[in-house]
């Protein structure tokens, strides 16, 4: 008996520690990242995106690290994240430096499309004067992420007005995702033009010192003519794709509501006629999802709505396909998908639960099937059903410790 | 007068008729079974939660693994997920493929499930045949994926790899081939006298019960409900082909054997007309995006594997990675009766009834 308690009261301390280091790890994590993001090479990805993600993200301050760290091995490792901050802020404040003196060319470049390739050759020179060649590999990355940020932007507001407006649909999705792949391109070609342009005021401000330059220029001058060129047709092509597609794109979702429109305003007017109009939190058509009715259940509802989805004549949901729960970190989700053998038509049932005690009805009493399901969620999430005849840890078993599908999972493990 | 004491017996994990590492604790009473629990889980590996750290291509050779006799199956419901949900238009050529790697990849499912059927019911010599036929089946998939069984085949868009020269040939040499067998597998086993003994009658349930069990696939139409998901809500290509669904009114562990063989005769039907309208030439990948982003939301979809409804449901939030990612698995549905059909029989009928399922524990342990 009490090796049964001891053997509790360690796993219990080993839950705890592992939690500790983990919020350390986190807490390091935090402090690591927001810094080090910038410090990255400058890719085509836009920088100004990935540095708005940070602290949204990260909202755990650093000075917790410490604090709640009684492990040692958890002390180090804040210690050595710490270390590889500080090296990655340094690495930061080099990239500034070298930022500050392209200054001069990249705050003016809000509309890179507009731009001609004469403006950037007469920005160029002045970085290239002043500075040394690193800082102007530095400032030409710099200006070149800069520009595919700013063209990723237009391209999002040519885009995306119309999205705003309340249209999900994919063919939405699809002039934003193709928009957005021409601005890129179109901003790579810019960015490329630049680069080039840079390449011949530098070459040109040699030209007195160095004969072998003269040839270097004329190639200059030809790769900047032709990157001008493809800039253009890109800027054509992003206007038009952005434009074009975004404005056929609304009118057309408009016109055209779901097949399955009419099968939702079925089940909704059935529902309320007969269990009253307070019975759902949302219902909508999932365009994602082949356009499956979706029926959002209150909590208090969701058992009885099940039982009316089932036994009502008109709806007949006879086969329970699939039950499955979610971790939305702010709260647990149950995702039904019914299917009625009798109407050939399909529903999915949502409910949200309170994540800190998942507690639910079961629907095993309704449709056997989901007696298994219930048991892996319960498995898997710590979702207690009740009402459940037979609620267990289905594959880990009765002494796994912890909820592994849950998003602030650790591991735990004796041996560690 | 008898008096008898009820026993426990265990059987498996380790136990060559559960098809796996699948425990099922048994009580019985003299021959009688009182009560079976199955205790599952030994194949568990969380897929589910390392697919939460993985681009969307990457989870592919994870689905290989769930369902490891039907791994095209479990490919392509993760690829028409994202497919779905990204609105992407697959490539005619890639689509064939797909369909005639899936319907190659049925018949060697099912051609498994026949001879270790047999085998789990004592005779040896069907599971040799079944294997000879079922390796060819291999050898063809292979030349086309470089894989004999985790395939890791398709794409997001389309497939890996295109059909090899010849390879289209060696499919439709296949079919009649396939023909001559089975008419063999029925000559050698569906009249035999024992083996009728053996099935007829045993395991039976009613559609009612099937459905409300959530079973699905063969084990769902032995009962009458004439439902599979290639003809009523027909994805990829499917809505081309002109095949059948086999049903029976019957619900006993017989239908469900037969069944399966009619399922490959229907699966010959559909690969003679896919190698037949096959086109010559064409892009087999869509144009994707270099990384996947599923578009923020969720989707649920579901298709019809040997085993069943294999489903795949992925929420998520717009990065490359899935924030949830749930396979609905055909087994582990499928073997939620498997307690109530014990119940009272005796115990030798225990496994042709667990053989009938046709489980496969990679995919009931996810």
């Amino acid at each position: 008996m009490s090796g049964e308690k001891d053997l509790e009261q360690l796993k219990k301390e080993a839950v705890a520690k592992a939690k500790a280091a983990a919020a350390a790890k986190r807490a390091a994590k935090a402090a690591g990242e927001a810094p080090s993001k910038p410090a990255e090479p400058a890719k085509d990805e836009a920088p100004a995106s990935a540095a708005s993600e940070t602290p949204v993200e990260k909202t755990v301050p650093p000075t917790e690290a410490p604090a709640t760290a009684p492990a040692n091995d958890a002390d180090d490792l804040a210690k050595k994240k710490a270390a590889a901050v500080a090296k990655a802020k340094a690495a930061a404040a080099a990239k500034r430096k070298a930022m500050e003196l392209a200054g001069a060319t990249a705050p003016s470049e809000s509309s890179p499309a507009e731009e001609t390739v004469g403006a950037g050759a007469n920005e160029a020179p002045a970085a290239s004067s002043d500075a040394d060649d690193l800082a102007k590999k530095k400032a030409a990355a710099v200006a070149k992420a800069k520009a595919a940020a700013a063209a990723k932007r237009k391209a999002m507001e040519l885009g995306g007005t119309p999205e705003a407006a309340g249209d999900d649909a994919p063919s939405g999705d699809d002039a934003k995702a193709k928009a957005a792949a021409a601005a890129k391109a179109k901003a790579v070609a810019a960015a490329k033009a630049k680069a080039a342009a840079a390449a011949k005021a530098k070459a040109a401000g040699m030209a007195d010192a160095d004969a072998a330059a003269g040839g270097d220029d004329e190639k200059a001058k030809a790769i900047a003519a032709a990157k001008a060129k493809a800039k253009a047709a890109a800027a054509a092509k992003a206007k038009a794709a952005a434009g074009g597609k975004a404005e056929t794109a609304a009118p057309a979702a408009e016109e055209k509501p779901s097949v399955n429109q009419p099968f939702l305003d079925k089940y909704l007017k059935v529902i309320e006629e007969n269990m009253g109009s307070d019975v759902l939190e949302d219902s909508y058509i999932n365009k994602l999802s082949k356009d499956v009715p979706t029926l959002v259940a209150k909590r208090e509802t969701y058992f009885k709505l099940a039982q009316f989805l089932k036994y009502n004549e008109l709806l007949g949901f006879d086969y329970l396909s699939e039950l499955h729960g979610s971790d939305f970190e702010t709260h647990m989700e149950i995702y039904v998908h019914l299917f009625s053998y009798k109407n050939r038509q399909s529903v999915a049932l949502k409910v949200k639960i309170d994540r800190d005690e998942p507690i639910i009805e079961s629907l095993q009493p309704l449709w056997a099937g989901a007696e298994w399901p219930e048991c892996e969620a319960y498995d898997l999430l710590g979702i207690k059903f009740t009402g459940h005849p037979d609620l267990r840890r289905i594959l880990l078993g009765e002494d796994w410790v912890g909820y592994p599908l849950r998003k602030d999972y650790e591991p735990y493990d004796v041996e560690v | 007068m008898i008096r008898t004491e009820e026993m426990i017996l265990n059987v498996g994990p380790q136990h060559p008729s559960t098809h796996g590492v699948f425990r099922l604790v048994v009580k019985i009473d003299g021959e009688i079974i009182v009560e079976a629990t199955p205790v599952i889980g030994y194949l568990h590996r969380g897929t589910e939660k390392i697919a939460e750290n993985l681009q969307y291509t990457q989870i592919i050779p994870y689905t290989d693994r769930m369902d490891y006799l039907s791994s095209m199956t479990n490919n392509y419901v993760l690829c028409h997920a994202v497919e779905t949900m990204m609105g992407i238009e697959v490539p005619e050529r890639a689509d064939f493929l797909r369909v005639i790697a899936m319907e190659l990849n049925r018949i060697a499912s099912h051609l498994v499930a026949w001879g270790t059927y047999i085998l789990d019911l004592g005779a040896t010599s069907p599971f040799i045949y079944a294997f000879r036929d079922r390796e060819m089946i291999i050898n063809m998939l292979n030349e086309l994926t470089g894989a004999r069984l985790t395939f890791n085949y398709m794409r997001v868009g389309g497939v890996k790899w295109d059909a090899p020269e010849g390879w289209i040939e060696k499919v439709r040499d296949f079919v009649p081939y396939m023909r001559g067998q089975l008419a063999g597998f029925h000559d050698l086993v569906s009249g035999n006298e024992i083996f009728l003994d053996r099935v007829k009658g045993v395991g039976k349930y009613t559609k009612e019960e099937a459905i409300q069990y959530s079973l699905s696939g063969p084990n769902l139409r032995s009962t009458g409900v004439k439902w599979d998901l290639r003809k009523d809500e027909p994805y990829s290509i499917y809505d081309r082909f002109d095949f059948d669904v086999p049903t029976s009114e019957d619900g006993d562990c017989l239908a469900r054997y037969h069944l399966r063989l009619a399922e490959i005769a229907e699966s010959l039907k559909i690969l003679e007309q896919a190698v037949e309208q096959f086109p010559a030439e064409g892009a087999i990948l869509a144009k994707v995006p270099k990384i996947i982003k599923a578009p923020k939301g969720e989707a649920f979809v579901r298709i019809e594997s040997p085993r069943g409804e294999i489903g795949c449901y992925i929420a998520s939030d717009g990065k490359k990675e899935p924030y949830r990612l749930k396979f609905r698995r055909p087994s582990f549905y499928n073997l939620q009766i498997l307690p109530k059909l014990l119940k009272g029989e005796n115990i030798a009928n225990m496994i042709a009834i667990l053989g009938a399922v046709d489980i496969v524990l990679g995919e009931v342990d996810g």
